[in-house]
């Protein structure tokens, strides 16, 4: 069942001389909604980067099925990379065009269909994210959250196989965040689409992943790894039960986080 | 199920997928088979739809037996089947269709749409578009005076002290308007020194009165070239800078944040850099009038046989101070009209990221319009004063 469909095998990761993460390894099951997790600074936002081409690891490879994106050459990387699709944490819609503009851009870039079809499909990805009727609007003309599901209708706009959110909760408020995550996981059963989520909110984090992996900030490496609920129990690391209990180690709080997530 | 995973690595011909209906008795059995991809052909929905108009059809039952690979594609057919049966009164039974169709298809009536949030695009006729535009100047003739007015208020504030000025951010504007342009503002105006010699000598050496070339160099550039050169040099360096900055400042909210730290934006961002090119811009007049009468000795000396001193003594004759107190008051004037169509356009940016090049641009022409229309006005004013 458990089908791999992104190992990260020994990736390194630096700025420069500074080394962010050293020697991370693991794997990304097909259909996991997948969470990487860790502090602020840990390097959670650069290991996205990794995985999605922007920025090339100092050692080590992230492969996608057989294929090693690094190890790949630029052709290649762009035909693995066309199968995935990022919302990025301020939902990088380009602020000079409508939403329309913004969803239909990678469809008339990928393909040849008359702009009728395109404009269907664009209705189609915007009312998945229940922003109907918001096609001629200009980003600056909604709220955060919309912003958000705009861009997560551009990420979804080709039908990707793997699906990258950066902190999706970041500057929502409580109810917002849920409802994107509930969205997430209606997307994940619809599309059968692998998820793989940047974040730090522990909320988000209980709610809708499945497998994780925890980046350490003081031993820079993945220091553990699986379903957040069955870390927050079992994990023998300090700093992974620390983080999964808000700063606080005693048995109560971790039993009150328990009863909260499963609420 | 999970037909639409797989991305077609290098397809030689396109997918093909093909719909069918078959009528039984009131209920309409649709069949989708092939590969409904982005690359496909589709097929023509039209006739389907039809004949759920015309054979009083009251159920849609979809067949996906033979249906191979699928994606966005059949999600939005489906759609349009659906709203169109919809609209019919036909009933559509979903259940026959893969469960994550299902899924993305309940997702996608989740929210209903805002009707109202729809925006009209209508075509306008001419007489309609001038009222428009017509409007759209009233306006913008509007926000320029209320800008001068909310100008004036706050120098008035400044003055008395009352808002908060910073002087460090005034020698860096200086800094920036000043020494930084001096390469720029040699290069042109020697130039433009010596096409006046040029143009002049052509004229004057046929009545051998080459001496006579200085006369017009130097009351060229001092009365009017050399304020005039710097001025547009100076709208497209700084003026579009300056729209730039506060545009951008106005696209990452930084203009509100000073707001809400009760700092006027106006004695804040727009004083200084008014106040740097009206000191500024004299300063560089003046340079650029000894720049043009350089350029304009180096040709009459050596091509139009008049000596160095000659030359001297004819430019010491022919401008007298208030050539250069007219040039002066000219470029404070222009420095003013600059600094206001930088910022103005800046203060006014949109918030998007080509709203500030948009401000960037619409800063020069505003400020280069300006400028010779201050400019023409002030020569008559001089020509009729006889000064």
């Amino acid at each position: 069942m458990a089908e791999a469909c992104i190992t990260v095998k020994d990736l390194t990761m630096t700025y420069g001389d500074f080394v962010i993460q050293r020697d991370l390894n693991f794997t990304i099951n097909r259909g996991d909604v997948f969470i990487i997790m860790g502090g602020n600074g840990c390097g959670k936002t650069t290991l996205l980067r990794h995985m999605i081409g922007l920025k090339s690891p100092a050692k080590g490879d992230v492969c996608y099925g057989e294929q090693g994106l690094w190890q790949a050459n630029p052709k290649a990387r762009q035909q693995i990379l066309a199968r995935t699709g990022v919302l990025f944490q301020s939902g990088a819609l380009l602020s000079s065009m409508t939403l329309a503009e913004n969803v239909a851009l990678p469809i008339t870039e990928a393909t040849q269909l008359p702009p009728k079809k395109v404009r269907e499909i664009v209705s189609y990805k915007l009312a998945l994210v229940g922003l109907a009727g918001f096609e001629d609007y200009y980003p600056s003309e909604l709220s955060g959250g919309m912003q958000k599901r705009a861009g997560l209708a551009r990420a979804m706009a080709l039908d990707p196989e793997i699906l990258f959110f950066d902190e999706p909760s970041a500057g929502l408020d409580p109810i917002t965040a849920k409802l994107l995550d509930d969205l997430i996981l209606s997307l994940s059963s619809a599309l059968s689409a692998t998820i793989v989520v940047v974040t730090h909110d522990l909320d988000s984090i209980f709610a809708i992943g499945n497998n994780s992996v925890f980046l350490d900030a003081e031993t820079r490496t993945n220091i553990d790894g699986g379903a957040p609920q069955k870390l927050l129990h079992e994990s023998k690391h300090p700093n992974v039960i620390r983080f999964l209990n808000r700063g606080d180690q005693t048995e109560q709080n971790s039993n009150h986080r328990h009863m909260r997530s499963q609420a | 199920m999970k037909t639409s995973k797989i991305l077609p690595p290098a397809i030689n011909s396109a997918p093909s997928c093909a719909i069918s209906a078959i009528r039984q008795a009131k209920t309409l059995e649709i069949a989708l088979s092939g590969d409904w991809v982005l690359d496909a052909q589709l097929p023509a929905l039209e006739p389907i739809l039809a004949q759920i108009e015309t054979q009083a059809i009251e159920k849609i039952v979809v067949s996906t037996a033979a249906l191979g690979r699928w994606d966005s594609m059949l999600v939005t057919e489906l759609i349009k089947l659906i709203d169109y049966a919809e609209q019919k009164q036909v009933a559509v039974d979903k259940t026959t269709l893969p469960a994550s169709i299902q899924g993305l298809l309940t997702l996608v009536s989740a929210v209903p749409e805002r009707v109202d949030a729809h925006r009209d695009q209508t075509r306008t006729s001419w007489a309609r578009a001038l009222t428009v535009s017509t409007g759209k100047a009233i306006q913008h003739g509007r926000e320029m005076l209320i800008f001068v007015g909310e100008m004036i208020i706050s120098t008035f504030a400044t003055i008395r002290g009352q808002a908060h000025f910073r002087r460090q951010d005034l020698w860096l504007y200086i800094q920036e308007c000043g020494p930084s342009a001096l390469p720029i503002v040699t290069l042109i105006s020697l130039l433009v020194g010596l096409i006046l010699a040029f143009v002049g000598a052509v004229q004057l050496s046929l009545f051998g009165a080459q001496i006579y070339i200085a006369n017009l160099v130097s009351l060229g550039m001092t009365r009017e070239m050399g304020g005039l050169m710097t001025a547009i040099i100076m709208s497209g360096r700084t003026g579009a800078a300056y729209a730039a900055q506060i545009g951008t400042m106005h696209v990452n909210s930084e203009i509100d944040a000073l707001k809400t730290m009760n700092l006027d934006p106006m004695a804040f961002l727009v004083l200084p850099r008014m106040l740097a090119l009206i000191i500024i811009m004299p300063l560089l007049c003046l340079y650029a009038d000894l720049m043009g009468i350089i350029g304009g000795g180096f040709v009459t000396v050596n091509f139009f046989d008049v000596s160095l001193t000659e030359y001297l003594d004819r430019t010491a004759h022919a401008v007298k101070m208030k050539d250069f107190i007219i040039g002066f008051v000219k470029c404070s004037v222009f420095g003013i009209l600059i600094a206001l169509s930088g910022c103005m356009r800046g203060m006014q940016c949109g918030r998007s990221a080509s709203a500030v090049g948009d401000a960037g641009t619409s800063a020069v022409v505003t400020a280069i319009v300006f400028i010779v229309v201050a400019d023409s006005v002030m020569t008559i004013i001089c020509n009729r004063l006889g000064i």
